[in-house]
């Protein structure tokens, strides 16, 4: 969810950015990183443990914790809480460790 | 391998500082910060600051990284890494750093360690759970990206910070229906709890989290009442609903680059954890290489500042740029951290500070 109305911040109308979720078009906005854009989608799951499969969403937001990894672009382990969002990226959960390429 | 004078790892109040007084100096100054933005936890932090007497208490966070940053930005000897996360660091001051998927290498006459913290994190049943939320976490998705993860919300820790992103999830239109704390005390200021006891929010202490509920996501929690001891009490559990839980049990100092090299640490708890130890020039066991702010002690962004003033001062002396005023700058900035430390909250840090200084006579 997006917020609005706020008593101390303003955040002002930025340019949407379209991106792929799962191979399905969505959409976030500018100054977005890609794990803000699909928390504010509601995407609370951004990938699964290796071992158990369980699903993970991000914890830390700042690059510290490695939770929020996703596949962006065929690249997997993208941190994506520090990853601003690109126009056309194509983000995918993560379910294994990562191959790279 | 590109060479420059003085590197510093984090753009934080403690990072930023530092540089101010490097690039006072006349040294070249390398800035590497992983985030796409400088100014570290300050840039999220919409409160006014509290407490100490030093000049920007009353400001508010982003605002005095507004300021620190505005104050460097277009020095000709400064060079600025954004969205670039160091991942390695060597004897010789060489850094190793990544940009998106490119690794550049830097070496550095001197090197300056202000990395902040991380969030400590707590344990219980579905921890993992999408929905468990670090505190910094979600006061970084509202009050920087404006987007809010939860709108009713259930907060682990009573402690200031706890406080503080309970209230602006409030004001950013969350409910915060209640908050947790396992100590039998209000960790936080009491000015604090009592304006969101008026918003509706309940504040259970002597009380913990049990475990977190859902199945894809979080949408309920576990809580369970604590004795004097801190054991569970037989049938005192109940189950709150909620769409995101947000942990704020302290913080711990980021050393793990300064680890990864073998400078000597040692387990503080009143600074947080494993702290690098420091000499009272800021240098680590290690020459050349320098730390500040959060990472050797959790403290607060004023006392962050004043450490990195010093450090910035004490780096250019090593590489033979004293500052022209370099020691009533000293004096100056020690006399703020002195002052910082002298109120109730700061006998904590001087307690750790002391067990550095006996850590460090037991290593010599
Ligand atoms: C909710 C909250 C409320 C607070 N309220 C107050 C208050 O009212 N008053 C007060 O004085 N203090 C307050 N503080 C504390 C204050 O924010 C911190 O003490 C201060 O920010 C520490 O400064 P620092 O520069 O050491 O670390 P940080 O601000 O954490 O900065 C560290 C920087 O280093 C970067 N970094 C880390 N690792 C790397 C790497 N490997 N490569 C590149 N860059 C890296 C990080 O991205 C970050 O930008 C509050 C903190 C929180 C969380
Ligand atoms: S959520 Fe911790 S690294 Fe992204």
């Amino acid at each position: 969810m997006r917020i609005k109305n706020h008593p101390i911040l303003t955040f002002t109308q930025e340019a949407e950015i379209a991106f792929t979720f799962e191979g399905k078009s969505v959409k976030g906005i500018k100054g977005d990183t890609i794990a803000s854009a699909l928390s504010a989608l509601g995407i609370m799951t951004l990938g699964h443990s290796i071992k158990r499969n369980r699903p993970r969403g991000f914890y830390c937001a700042i690059g510290n914790c490695a939770s929020c990894s996703m596949v962006v672009n065929g690249v997997p382990n993208v941190r994506t809480c520090i990853t601003l969002l690109e126009e056309n990226m194509d983000v995918w959960r993560q379910m294994d460790k990562g191959v790279y390429k | 391998m590109i060479k420059k004078e003085c590197i510093i790892v984090g753009g934080g109040p403690a990072g930023l500082c530092a540089a101010s007084m490097a690039l006072a100096a006349g040294c070249e100054v390398l800035l590497v910060e992983r985030s796409a933005k400088l100014g570290g936890q300050l840039i999220k932090q919409t409160h006014k600051f509290f407490g100490s007497k030093n000049q920007y208490a009353k400001w508010r966070g982003f605002d005095i990284a507004e300021k620190l940053i505005s104050e460097i930005i277009d020095h000709p000897k400064l060079t600025v890494l954004l969205n670039t996360t160091v991942v390695g660091l060597y004897k010789d001051q060489v850094i190793t750093v990544l940009c998106g998927q490119d690794y550049t290498r830097y070496q550095g006459d001197a090197l300056l360690v202000a990395t902040g913290a991380s969030e400590k994190f707590l344990a219980f049943e579905n921890n993992d759970l999408p929905g468990v939320y670090g505190a910094g976490a979600i006061q970084t998705l509202m009050n920087i990206y404006g987007v809010l993860p939860g709108k009713n919300v259930v907060m682990v820790g009573s402690g200031n910070i706890g406080l503080i992103v309970s209230y602006q999830l409030i004001q950013a239109g969350a409910f915060v229906s209640t908050i947790v704390e396992a100590a039998p005390i209000i960790g936080g200021y009491k000015v604090h709890a009592s304006k969101l006891v008026r918003l509706g929010t309940k504040i259970l202490t002597s009380t913990t989290i049990k475990k977190a509920i859902g199945k894809d996501h979080i949408e309920s929690v576990e809580i369970i009442s604590l004795d004097e001891n801190f054991k569970e009490i037989a049938d005192s559990s109940r189950i709150i609903a909620c769409d995101a839980l947000c942990v704020s049990v302290g913080l711990s100092p980021m050393h793990h680059l300064l680890s990864m090299i073998g400078a000597q640490t040692k387990y503080i708890p009143e600074l947080g954890g494993f702290v690098p130890l420091i000499d009272n020039r800021f240098q680590t066991s290690l020459p050349a290489i320098f730390a500040v702010g959060d990472c050797v002690g959790i403290e607060e962004a004023s006392a962050a500042m004043m450490e990195g003033f010093l450090g910035g001062l004490y780096l250019s002396e090593f590489l033979d740029k004293k500052h022209p005023d370099h020691n009533q700058l000293i004096e100056k900035y020690e006399k703020e951290l002195f002052l910082l430390r002298d109120g109730p909250f700061g006998k904590k840090t001087k307690d750790g500070l002391r067990k550095m200084e006996d850590a460090k006579q037991h290593v010599e």
